[in-house]
């Protein structure tokens, strides 16, 4: 019988290049996948962020790791379709006054869909990834992530997205073991290149700086506006409402007296609303663009753990369907930030029952 | 597994008689070649021999052939050096769309310094029009450089034609011969080249060591500054092995140039017949009768190349989407995109460049895989099935 042959994307890092090697020593054959995604524009190679797992450098590492285990590798590109489905919606979200979860997108389009399309093409049964999580079928027998337990950081919830079919085409080889045993596997087959930083929060926008990289894409420079309060009073200029996030209190540059905070974006009027610390609390959220993972149908989940953005840890809520797509979630006490554009995913213990994209905030 | 090497224009393995001749060059004669004592004699002898051996296969004088470290930093010396030394006459370059990234990129460089670069357009097949050159001509045009045949799709270009209309305007004349040299006939007389590059590891010589042939006359210098080795026109301790190397398999190249370009057309013509007749819309890019004998690029409808890449290495065979340098990138082919192809075909080609080796039977199992790995790249493909709906195939 053929051995069942897998797709590793391999960043260079500790964890890819354990989940290449554990699968190995399961008796997969193994191909490593390097995904080209995006190189700034004008020729300014290298500028992605360190530790980004796309660059480059990504590409030289992870071929140094996939010659040390044997395997092939390769690097396919991407640029295509991370920049229709992951650049183009970061920037359409910001100018339309929403917070984008560009990992998700890429997740779901870029790292799976495409991905698999292509690992398809080259006859392989799965692909697999170094994510911390663990991937089960469950009782009602869908497929779901499941937070592994010993992760110091939590990486399913830019997972939410992902489709069952993907799923069922996934593995996580490395969600059965902790950090520290990873670090010693990869010790002790000679697996580390270098020890490359935690991934960052946008690969690339290394320098952080969001805003600027918006306007270089569109080429365009974004019209000052009004800070207003909920009253409709002007209190300032602000930069564009591209810089400004729910919640954000720091550089607003407004000299309250005491610490105000961003509580709404209007883009129809170019304003940025100002508020209290209690006016950026809200009991609950509306959400569309819903994915159901764990949970067949996230409106009959009873009380479940939703989760408004990577660094929430959890609030418990409840979920009502509203028709049309739009679903309505209700926290048992009010939560800070609630964010339009982000996602809101949700929990049954440690398993992702299936989430959205954040509409509205109820007032 | 089985591994066929397809892959001879990006680079070819050194052969063994050119092993054998470096071999001596490190560990007996290794003296520097620029040395007064007499045990240096070995190693001078071994640079004059090279030098003679690729001036005779040129028609040249061996004082008119300079070493290098191959083919890009001759064809960057040529245009650099050129546009210095003529700078007072003209500051106009005239070369193609489809030359190599090592003439490309320094003309784009010129340009930065000032220089005007006319890039000329190319034919369906990928020839260059004598009489676009003619017309492209100014009374400032210092240079005139086309590519002898083209690296991706193997065209080889009207070069006597065009050396005569620069010798008729007094305008030099460089060819990047890298893909030609020790391939097939060139006579730097009768083509009136002034300047011609090579790389010796493109006709089983070593890596790292390449030539610029410069007519006598031409007034340009070096750009390497330092020693006075090449007649001080190329500064840096001579690379004798390479050097060596890369005569021994010029010489060989020449010797068999005949027999061999025979062979390799008939087996190119015979992997050309067999993929147009066994996939359908396939389509063969560049000249069908003016190509490099080693020569095949093909176009597969519907299909990423990328991945047509990934599973022919899985069934061990080595091929290229286009040149070497640039595949890394899989940017479609500037060259395909002056041929004129779409972009989304451009991306989907498929080069094979066949070697001393290659038998018909490694052909036929290439041409097997290739029906195969297309035919299942096809049954994935969205492009595919809409096409075939659409011509109510399905």
């Amino acid at each position: 019988m053929r051995k069942q042959r897998v797709v590793v994307g391999m960043s260079g890092g500790v964890d890819s290049s354990v989940a290449a090697f554990l699968l190995l020593r399961q008796g997969y054959e193994v191909i490593g996948v390097t995904m080209d995604t995006w190189r700034p524009r004008g020729g300014r190679e290298n500028e992605q962020a360190e530790g980004s797992c796309c660059g480059l450098e990504a590409a030289e590492d992870a071929g140094r790791v996939a010659r040390r285990l044997g395997i092939p590798h390769y690097v396919m590109n991407f640029r295509k379709e991370f920049e229709r489905d992951v650049i183009r919606y970061f920037v359409s979200e910001y100018l339309h006054a929403r917070t984008p979860n560009p990992c998700i997108a890429c997740n779901r389009y870029v790292k799976w869909e495409a991905l698999l399309v292509r690992a398809a093409e080259i006859g392989a049964d799965y692909i697999a990834t170094g994510h911390y999580a663990r991937i089960t079928c469950l009782d009602n027998d869908r497929y779901a992530v499941r937070k592994s337990v010993t992760a110091a950081k939590d990486q399913t919830y830019a997972l939410y997205n992902l489709t069952q079919e993907q799923l069922k085409r996934t593995l996580m080889p490395v969600g059965a073991y902790e950090k520290s045993q990873i670090r010693q596997i990869a010790h002790e087959e000679g697996l580390i290149v270098a020890e490359k930083p935690d991934s960052q929060e946008i690969c690339f926008v290394p320098d952080q700086d969001y805003a600027g990289f918006i306007e270089r894409y569109t080429e365009e420079k974004l019209p000052q506006g009004h800070f207003v309060d909920r009253q409709g009073r002007v209190l300032g200029i602000h930069k564009g409402i591209i810089h400004y996030t729910i919640g954000q209190r720091k550089g607003l540059n407004l000299a309250a007296g005491r610490p105000v905070f961003v509580t709404e974006i209007r883009p129809e009027t170019n304003e940025v609303v100002i508020g209290e610390a209690e006016d950026v609390f809200t009991r609950g959220l509306i959400f569309d663009q819903v994915n159901c993972m764990g949970a067949e149908d996230l409106g009959q989940t009873g009380i479940v753990t939703g989760k408004i953005r990577y660094g929430h840890q959890g609030t418990p809520c409840r979920i009502t369907d509203l028709g049309n797509g739009r679903m309505e979630c209700r926290f048992s006490e009010p939560v800070r930030a609630v964010t339009p554009g982000q996602a809101v995913v949700f929990y049954d213990g440690d398993a992702v029952l299936g989430g959205g994209t954040i509409v509205d905030r109820l007032r | 597994m089985r591994r066929i090497y397809l892959d001879h224009a990006a680079t070819t393995k050194t052969r063994k008689e050119a092993v054998e001749a470096m071999l001596p060059y490190f560990t007996e004669h290794y003296a520097n070649p620029s040395a007064v004592y007499s045990f240096a004699g070995e190693a001078k002898k071994g640079l004059d021999e090279s030098r003679k051996t690729i001036a005779d296969i040129l028609g040249a004088k061996p004082e008119e052939i300079y070493f290098t470290g191959g083919g890009t930093e001759s064809d960057n010396w040529a245009l650099l050096a050129a546009a210095d030394a003529y700078e007072q006459k003209g500051k106009h370059i005239i070369t193609t769309k489809i030359e190599h990234h090592a003439i490309l990129h320094t003309c784009a460089y010129l340009e930065k310094k000032g220089f005007e670069v006319t890039y000329l357009d190319v034919d369906e097949f990928g020839l260059v029009n004598p009489e676009d050159v003619e017309k492209a001509v100014r009374p400032d045009t210092i240079l005139i450089s086309v590519m002898f045949a083209n690296n991706e799709i193997g065209t080889v270009e009207p070069v006597k034609e065009i050396g005569a209309i620069a010798k008729n305007h007094g305008v030099l004349f460089h060819t990047d011969a890298v893909q030609a040299f020790a391939h097939i006939p060139i006579n730097v007389d009768e083509m009136n080249i002034d300047m011609l590059s090579a790389s010796g590891h493109k006709f089983y010589g070593p890596n790292g060591v390449g030539f610029l042939y410069i007519r006598k006359g031409v007034k340009i210098r070096s750009y390497m500054h330092g020693g006075a080795q090449e007649r001080k026109r190329r500064a840096g301790t001579s690379n004798t092995p390479g050097i060596v190397g890369m005569g021994t398999a010029a010489k060989l190249a020449a010797s068999e140039m005949e027999r061999e370009s025979e062979r390799q057309c008939r087996l190119r013509d015979y992997l050309i017949g067999r993929v147009l007749k066994e996939i359908p819309y396939s389509r063969l890019n560049g000249d069908p009768k003016r190509r490099l004998p080693n020569n095949v690029n093909f176009c597969f409808r519907f299909i990423e190349g990328e991945s047509m890449l990934i599973n022919l290495d899985l069934a061990g065979i080595c091929a290229s989407s286009g040149s070497a340098c640039t595949s890394g990138s899989l940017d479609p082919s500037h060259v395909l995109l002056a041929i004129g192809l779409p972009h989304e075909i451009a991306h989907g080609s498929l080069r094979l460049t066949i070697g001393d080796e290659t038998t018909q039977e490694d052909l036929d199992y290439v041409a097997d895989q290739l029906v195969k790995i297309v035919g299942n790249l096809r049954n994935m493909s969205p492009l595919y099935e809409d096409f075939m709906k659409k011509n109510g195939k399905k």
